[in-house]
């Protein structure tokens, strides 16, 4: 099923956004006056979280070109570096943006 | 007045408003992300109000730009709900969290304030929680300082945007990656085997569903893969993810 980006369409898209994110804020306090959350659902829920970062990123790094490459492998290293994301990000930029001045 | 009881908690102005001056320093750092955020969003083709709205309702930085990526003349419906609830479920756990706390409050002031809940002031909050503070201001006036900051940010990068005519020059169009990829390294405290694993079964799952399964279904693919397999290693192999204390 898919919302057209009509600006119906879009109000729409975001009202269910925040109204799913306000549930992930207020259901930990919505589930623990009921039951408290198990180690096993707290690991899922962490490797999830990350995992669906990963998701996304991954058709970037398969389907972008040399310049959206180079741009992650340049966050990930500033990242592992500095553990600053926004040094991170500025590398990114940086690298896409002269990869694509400098490459024939 | 409040009662005394040192377990209990409270929430008033004052205790938000020093919560709003202690974010303060942090809140400006907001400012920039928000900046690339309105940058991304106006070069996706959504309107200036458009883009504040999204920042003023969902305030939520990597799944605002994630849904950025999902972005076309039209929206995948279940790709942007799973995405959205995999990328904020850690809110889940903040809360929780906090349960113990924030029960104390009345019922409209405890899910009232978790409207605010994110990252930075949850940590700080449960950083006074911890010590034995009553008062919830950190939660509820750091999260306004980050709402707030949030804001400011998108509305400066909607105005920088919109001029902004060849973005992929100025390698613009990768904000989005790079800026999920900060997060992910940066919201790890120790990259181990228990985190890579799944991760790296979540890239392959992302991977298989972009090349042989329906568009858009690879978010969805990728965050069950990686969390199935986070939910079944062994618990002792999860615990070098926490520092040893």
């Amino acid at each position: 099923m898919t919302l057209p980006t009509t600006p119906t369409g879009t109000l729409l898209a975001i009202l269910i956004m925040a109204l799913i994110t306000y549930l992930t804020r207020s259901g930990g306090l919505l589930i623990m006056s009921r039951v408290p959350i198990g180690p096993r659902v707290q690991r899922f829920i962490n490797a999830m979280s990350g995992s669906v970062l990963i998701a996304v990123i991954v058709p970037m790094a398969v389907e972008g070109d040399w310049g959206a490459r180079w741009a992650l492998l340049a966050t990930l290293g500033a990242m592992l570096i500095t553990r600053k994301p926004l040094v991170a990000i500025a590398a990114g930029i940086l690298s896409a943006a002269l990869w694509r001045a400098l490459a024939p | 007045m409040a009662s005394p009881s040192p377990t209990g908690a409270c929430l008033n102005l004052a205790g938000t408003l020093s919560g709003m001056r202690r974010m303060a320093p942090l809140a400006l750092f907001v400012v920039a992300f928000g900046l690339a955020f309105g940058v991304a969003a106006v070069q996706r083709g959504l309107t200036d109000i458009e883009t504040l709205l999204m920042s003023a309702l969902v305030f939520a930085g990597a799944s605002q730009f994630a849904a950025l990526e999902l972005w076309g003349p039209e929206i995948p419906l279940a790709a942007l709900i799973a995405s959205t609830f995999a990328i904020n479920a850690r809110h889940l756990l903040m809360g929780a969290a906090l349960y113990p706390w924030l029960r104390h409050l009345p019922n409209r002031q405890r899910y009232a304030s978790v409207l605010v809940l994110s990252d930075s002031n949850w940590a700080m909050a449960a950083a006074d929680f911890r010590r034995g503070e009553r008062n919830v201001g950190m939660l509820v006036g750091g999260g306004l300082a980050l709402w707030l900051a949030w804001l400011v940010g998108t509305l400066i990068g909607v105005i920088f945007g919109s001029g902004i005519t060849e973005p992929e020059r100025y390698g613009l169009d990768v904000i989005l990656g790079c800026f999920l990829l900060s997060m992910l390294v940066g919201g790890t405290r120790q990259l181990s085997l228990s985190i890579l694993l799944p991760w790296s079964v979540a890239a392959l799952a992302a991977f298989a569903a972009l090349r042989w399964l329906p568009p858009h279904s690879h978010v969805i693919v990728g965050a069950l893969a990686g969390g199935l397999v986070g939910a079944w290693l062994p618990a002792s192999s999860t615990r070098d993810t926490k520092p040893a204390s």
